[in-house]
């Protein structure tokens, strides 16, 4: 579904005035992590995009100044603690084969690097595109024999964040060709359609309206570069999952379930929008 | 004892001798406030850790009382002075008698 | 949706007293800062409250106190359901008499710190902290 240039320019124009108008948001400022780890935290929109957006950039900007500095130390971020748990659970034996992640992955600095950057994407045995939650499961169930984790639940986010953060600062770069592109293509397809009683598409708000306020809300371009998320609102880690589960539910339609083939098609198609910006996980929000 | 409850602190390794150090602690902890209402709509009952020590080789830094309104995973700065090498002891109490407690040393260089 | 006239005057009426009703007068708060205080006056110079004007989440508001001398500070939220928030009591071998943390607020309302000094006099800080409501999933 292509959109008129006008539509995308009064956007544009529109996202600059309000940032003018919103007091507390610097829109210039750039994210360097514990004084030596710079982000990008905007840059020009991948190929697929660019007849829609010029530029596309990290919820971080759109944060008041007190939630932004909550990033920019490791020992300022309550996300970072959730890392440390996961850390220990790395370490863990759990299971009928007597294995921790460990124990094949060794540690998690080396074998996790730039993992987090690629996903989702297409696994060639499972024959699907699959999240990193599920290749978790994957794991715990098949080489591990343990219990699989709740999707969206806190052992699962914690070591989504212990892997993401080995790829911390490296591009988003998720393939949408090749075997994925079926998927890549539904996911968009969702991403366009309105829904729900109140008849909302993700790009009514987040292509079409990043930089406004919804209410008291600072609206980003919705990216995901920096899930899992803590959010300030409930004070812990979230996925991508568990935010397109409210978002949906907020338009008041049917939400679809965490970790079902939608939303994985839809997490492919946003995580795609952000090819390019660095994973910033785990990144601070409201 | 609540599950997975672990402290996160920032101390410098080292500092010159009468140095004023920044440290940052934070710990996993729910801090139910007591004013939540489950789905049944009873209320949830308080559990909060109610109090956080800082001690520098037993010589009190700061010793702060917790109420409700203090967030999930409490997280506090403060500056400490460094007289010596030695060991700073952090130390949480819950509501519900656990004590949760790390310990960081600093040596002076 | 037709209004009739009087429903219309109710409505009215019911904006209007909502829009009198001041920020949270919270008597508790008082009683927190007497037994603090003893009732002794307080000097409005000699503590620094740092709060955002508007949290972005009132879940998680970082704030900070300061007060150089001090022996402790207290900090109390007015409009929460109970209005104590922490005590900080500084040892000999803290560096400054100061302190931040990420606190919860209810609603909209003023936050105020005391700090006893080592004289044992106090002084007091107040901030407004405007707290809203998200929009999307908020």
């Amino acid at each position: 579904m292509t959109k008129p240039m006008g539509n995308t320019l009064t956007a544009i124009a529109l996202a600059a005035v309000a940032f003018g108008t919103v007091a507390a948001a610097d829109e210039a400022a750039d994210l360097v992590i514990n004084g030596d780890q710079e982000m990008v935290i905007r840059t020009a929109a991948p190929e697929h995009l660019s007849d829609v957006l010029d530029e596309i950039n990290s919820g971080w900007l759109y944060r008041k100044d007190e939630t932004q500095l909550l990033q920019m130390d490791d020992f300022d971020n309550p996300g970072m603690i959730f890392v440390d748990l996961a850390q220990d659970a790395w370490n863990a034996v759990d299971g009928s084969e007597e294995k921790s992640c460990a124990s094949c992955h060794d540690n998690v600095e080396d074998t996790m690097k730039g993992v987090r950057a690629v996903y989702p994407k297409w696994n060639e045995t499972a024959g699907e595109v699959r999240t990193l939650a599920h290749q978790i499961n994957d794991c715990r169930e098949n080489q591990m024999g343990a219990e699989k984790w709740k999707y969206t639940g806190g052992k699962m986010t914690a070591m989504e964040a212990l892997i993401s953060v080995q790829s911390r600062g490296m591009p988003v770069d998720v393939a949408i060709d090749g075997p994925a592109q079926s998927t890549w293509e539904q996911g968009k397809e969702m991403y366009y359609s309105r829904t729900g009683q109140l008849e909302l598409s993700c790009a009514n708000c987040h292509e079409e309206n990043f930089g406004n306020m919804i209410r008291a809300d600072h609206l980003s371009q919705g990216q995901i570069n920096g899930f899992p998320v803590y959010r300030l609102k409930n004070a812990k880690l979230n996925n991508a999952h568990a935010r397109f589960k409210g978002c949906v539910r907020d338009t008041r339609a049917e939400t679809y379930k965490p970790g079902s083939p939608d939303f994985v098609a839809l997490e492919l198609y946003v995580a795609s929008r952000g090819n390019g910006l660095s994973v910033e996980a785990p990144s601070v929000r409201n | 004892m609540a599950s997975g409850v672990k402290p996160r602190v920032k101390v410098p390794k080292t500092a010159a001798a009468g140095d004023a150090i920044t440290i940052k602690s934070l710990i996993s902890h729910k801090m139910e406030s007591g004013q939540r209402k489950d789905k049944e709509g009873n209320l949830i009952p308080r559990s909060i850790i109610n109090r956080f020590t800082v001690e520098f080789n037993g010589k009190s830094v700061l010793d702060m009382a917790m109420e409700p309104a203090i967030s999930t995973n409490p997280y506090v700065q403060f500056e400490a002075l460094v007289p010596e090498a030695g060991d700073f002891v952090f130390t949480w109490y819950d509501d519900d008698g656990s004590v949760y407690d790390t310990t960081k040393s600093i040596a002076i260089g | 949706m037709e209004f009739s006239r009087r429903e219309t005057l109710a409505l009215g009426l019911g904006a209007a007293v909502v829009t009198v009703m001041p920020f949270s007068v919270n008597a508790a708060a008082d009683d927190v800062i007497a037994t603090f205080t003893g009732g002794a006056d307080m000097a409005d110079t000699g503590i620094e409250l740092t709060a955002p004007e508007i949290a972005e989440n009132g879940n998680t508001v970082p704030v900070a106190v300061s007060a150089p001398g001090a022996s402790a500070i207290i900090l109390i939220a007015t409009g929460n359901p109970t209005p104590g928030v922490a005590q900080f009591n500084f040892g000999p071998l803290a560096a400054s008499q100061s302190a931040s943390t990420r606190i919860r607020l209810a609603g909209t309302q003023d936050i105020v710190a005391i700090a006893q000094m080592a004289d044992g006099s106090f002084a007091k800080a107040s901030a407004t902290v405007k707290v809203t409501i998200g929009g999307c999933g908020g």
